[in-house]
């Protein structure tokens, strides 16, 4: 049977050849632990510290700034409650939005049953958190915001410099999210003026079960993963040493080729935003305009049902209804709800996303695909 | 020599693993084909991993390493019952993922208190017994321990905390796929396995929680691991550690057999060719493939990098600690004296080991003692004396 076309990269990419090669080695006979003294312990070793190297030129940071951890997700478990441990006498304070990946929100809820206090910030109707409502929002207490890079679902890019200036003039350590602007986007700490910011490998053509956070020095966290003193003494467990020299990979070919990839996906991006809009109408574009991710195509076709759109369309094109990670349960996504889609759009809401594979022919095919799935509903 | 510290991912296991780095690539939580597909190939690999130790798939959840197993399992337990009570009893040579886990709930107003071991590094369950207070929520003890090889008498431990409604977790990283370790003769409610020691990839490992026991996640995000743990699945990971585990259950007779004839021969051969060379560890009740000593008067650090040259490779206390102590915490808590714990190299071996390489070993292991021995002030006044 042929593979779907797919045209969901937000929710995990296919890894790049290049990566796979690099691993290669690091699967089979190179197998020592990077924390032993002998000679089976030294490849692995380098190779760990220049993955840290590649990931850090991607970030621009220093390589002793990054810390291998097992996904997005624990980067920001480790981010987050790393801040709010360590900072406990400071204040109990954290600020952050409604639209979050639940890795985020997850554990400012968890926090909440530790004393912690936290403010969900609302964005405005294209996604975007208003520097005004973060200004009112900060307290004495204060100890940390946590904003996301650019959304999963809509694609929108916060502000994040802008962001920084006010969390600096007020000493409070920045935290984002940027799973997903990784690879998309420039993700430069220093421009950016976060103090840390969490990746993901599958997000990056890198494998799952990898991820890093950067801490900007000399910022003191709790640990998360306690242990012995494997990264630096930041994160226990042995090193996932195959998939973390795929991370690194990953972020050389990333940082060699961004201009390009996304100047073709934004191509592609509107090749296939152009096509449904003139062929079916109304289309509703959720997120902004100009300030999201060149691959994310988030749409709302009125009255329909995102589900019924996906059983139509599910073996031939792979997208998704409201965020990958929680599709089992089917309801508005928060993210729709927090920028006040009205219901008869938002329960017929699909995210497309393209990536680096994704062919002229994909677009064209998988919008001759949407067209007929969504005349046939509309007739129904 | 080292397999402790890593064992060579075994060729089925990467050929089970190929596939999904290239084909099978989608997230598991997706709604469409391959999403599902790939949901019930992790569910197929939790069914393997629960038969490795006689538990129910549903009582298995994915974490990314044996440390990250018992970080979950310790502060997982504390968290959910804190209302219940504040005290931990650990053991004194607990893996430091376990003793590191304690410390922090420790400044999060836990109590913990540290259990002692006797001179083989064995647990007194009398011991236990009268340390439990109606504060106490979870005991932690390890199966088997890495450094000296001892197994404890887990049953034993296990049916007292359970005779007094205490759970109890065992850190099993260094015993599963080398003994028998079956959830329900061990009599234990949680228990960490990793990838590393069971000749699977690294990045991957699982803690087992008997039936509905509540556990406050550790990694807090999405639904996957039934709510217990957040994050997108590592999938080439766990099948790589359910065809690990699925491997461990056919070969576990003929490679533990194959071991105690290996290490009994090491271990003679030491005893034999060099004095002055003490066996750390139970002398029956320890891991099959693992032979510890602390021969006198020599470094241990010295006597590992002189055996590389010679294409050996061992280890001096555990390869985690290996950089971050300076004597071992186990030694000392069998009341090895800090001059002659100096002296500590651990050989764990493997199917793949042989019986002419265990003789080879031997030859440049009194090879080498002799050499360092020859350099040492130690010895001189040893032997003069």
């Amino acid at each position: 049977m042929k593979q779907p076309i797919y045209l969901d990269y937000n929710a995990t990419t296919p890894h790049d050849p290049e990566v796979i090669a690099a691993m290669q080695p690091f699967l089979g006979s190179a197998f020592g632990n990077p924390s032993s003294s002998h000679g089976y312990g030294i490849g692995p070793k380098q190779a760990v510290e220049n993955a840290r190297q590649q990931v850090a030129e991607l970030l621009n940071c220093n390589p002793g700034e990054v810390v291998f951890t097992s996904g997005g997700t624990e980067s920001n478990n480790h981010a987050i409650k790393g801040v709010a441990y360590a900072m406990r006498d400071k204040g109990n304070h954290i600020i952050t939005s409604e639209i979050e990946h639940p890795a985020v929100t997850e554990v400012c809820r968890f926090l909440e049953g530790f004393g912690i206090d936290t403010t969900y910030l609302p964005v405005d109707s294209q996604g975007r958190v208003r520097l005004s409502d973060l200004e009112q929002a900060i307290r004495p207490t204060t100890i940390m915001v946590t904003i996301m890079h650019a959304n999963n679902e809509v694609g929108t890019i916060q502000s994040l410099a802008e962001i920084a200036k006010i969390t600096k003039a007020h000493g409070i350590v920045l935290h984002t999210d940027a799973a997903q602007s990784i690879g998309k986007i420039p993700t430069d700490v220093n421009e950016l003026g976060v103090d840390l910011l969490s990746i993901a490998g599958h997000k990056v053509y890198a494998p799952k079960g990898v991820g890093a956070l950067y801490i900007r020095q000399p910022l003191k966290l709790e640990k998360f993963l306690h242990g012995a003193g494997q990264e630096m003494d930041w994160r226990a467990g042995t090193e996932n040493v195959p998939s973390i020299v795929g991370l690194g990979k990953a972020c050389e070919l990333a940082a060699k080729n961004l201009e390009q990839t996304m100047n073709g996906m934004k191509m592609l991006r509107d090749r296939l935003h152009a096509g449904l809009t003139n062929k079916l109408d109304p289309i509703r574009l959720n997120g902004h305009p100009e300030k999201r991710l060149p691959n994310t195509l988030n749409l709302s076709f009125k009255d329909l049902e995102a589900n019924r759109i996906l059983e139509d369309i599910g073996r031939k094109v792979a997208a998704s209804a409201g965020a990958a990670c929680h599709a089992d349960t089917v309801q508005v996504s928060h993210v729709i709800r927090a920028m006040g889609v009205p219901l008869d759009w938002a329960k017929g809401t699909l995210r497309f996303s393209v990536g680096r594979m994704t062919t002229v022919e994909d677009i064209d095919q998988a919008v001759a695909i949407v067209v007929a799935a969504v005349n046939k509903l509309k007739k129904q | 020599m080292d397999h402790a510290s890593a064992t060579p991912v075994k060729k089925q296991v990467i050929e089970s693993m190929i596939p999904y780095f290239d084909q099978y690539f989608g997230n598991p939580s997706t709604v469409y084909d391959m999403g599902s597909k790939i949901k019930k190939v992790i569910e197929e690999q939790r069914s393997n991993v629960s038969q490795l130790i006689g538990a129910k798939p549903e009582e298995i959840v994915f974490t990314s390493s044996g440390a990250e197993a018992n970080n979950l399992a310790i502060k997982g337990v504390a968290l959910a019952r804190k209302k219940k009570g504040k005290h931990i009893i650990i053991s004194t040579i607990e893996h430091h993922s376990v003793i590191n886990s304690a410390r922090f709930l420790e400044r999060m107003d836990f109590e913990i208190t540290f259990l002692p071991v006797d001179k083989y590094g064995m647990v007194n369950p009398a011991h236990l017994s009268r340390v439990i207070t109606p504060e106490t929520v979870l005991v932690s003890i390890m199966h088997a321990n890495n450094e000296i090889g001892t197994i404890q008498a887990t049953p034993e431990l296990a049916d007292i905390c359970r005779e007094k409604g205490v759970l109890f977790h065992t850190d099993a990283v260094a015993s599963v796929g080398n003994i028998p370790v079956d959830v329900n003769v061990l009599n234990v409610d949680l228990l960490s396995l990793s990838g590393v020691s069971l000749g699977g990839p690294k990045g991957i490992g699982a803690l087992y929680f008997r039936n509905n026991l509540r556990l406050m996640p550790l990694i807090h995000g999405g639904i996957q691991e039934m709510g217990r743990r957040g994050g997108t699945e590592n999938v080439p990971g766990i099948v790589g550690l359910g065809k690990a585990s699925e491997l461990a259950v056919e070969e576990l007779t003929d490679k533990m057999n194959h071991l105690q004839k290996l290490r009994k021969c090491l271990v003679d051969g030491i005893h034999e060719k060099i004095g002055h060379a003490k066996l750390t560890g139970h002398p029956e009740k320890r891991l099959p493939g693992h032979a510890s000593f602390c021969i006198e008067a020599i470094e241990g650090e010295s006597l590992i990098y002189t055996l590389t040259h010679e294409g050996i490779y061992s280890n001096t206390g555990s390869a985690c600690a290996s950089k971050a102590l300076k004597t071992s915490p186990v030694l000392m808590s069998i009341g090895i004296p800090p001059d002659i714990a100096q002296g500590s190299v651990v050989f764990t071996m493997n199917n793949n080991n042989r019986i002419e390489e265990v003789k080879y070993v031997l030859e440049k292991l009194s090879i080498a003692v002799a050499k360092l021995r020859a350099l040492s002030p130690i010895w001189r006044k040893k032997i003069s004396s």
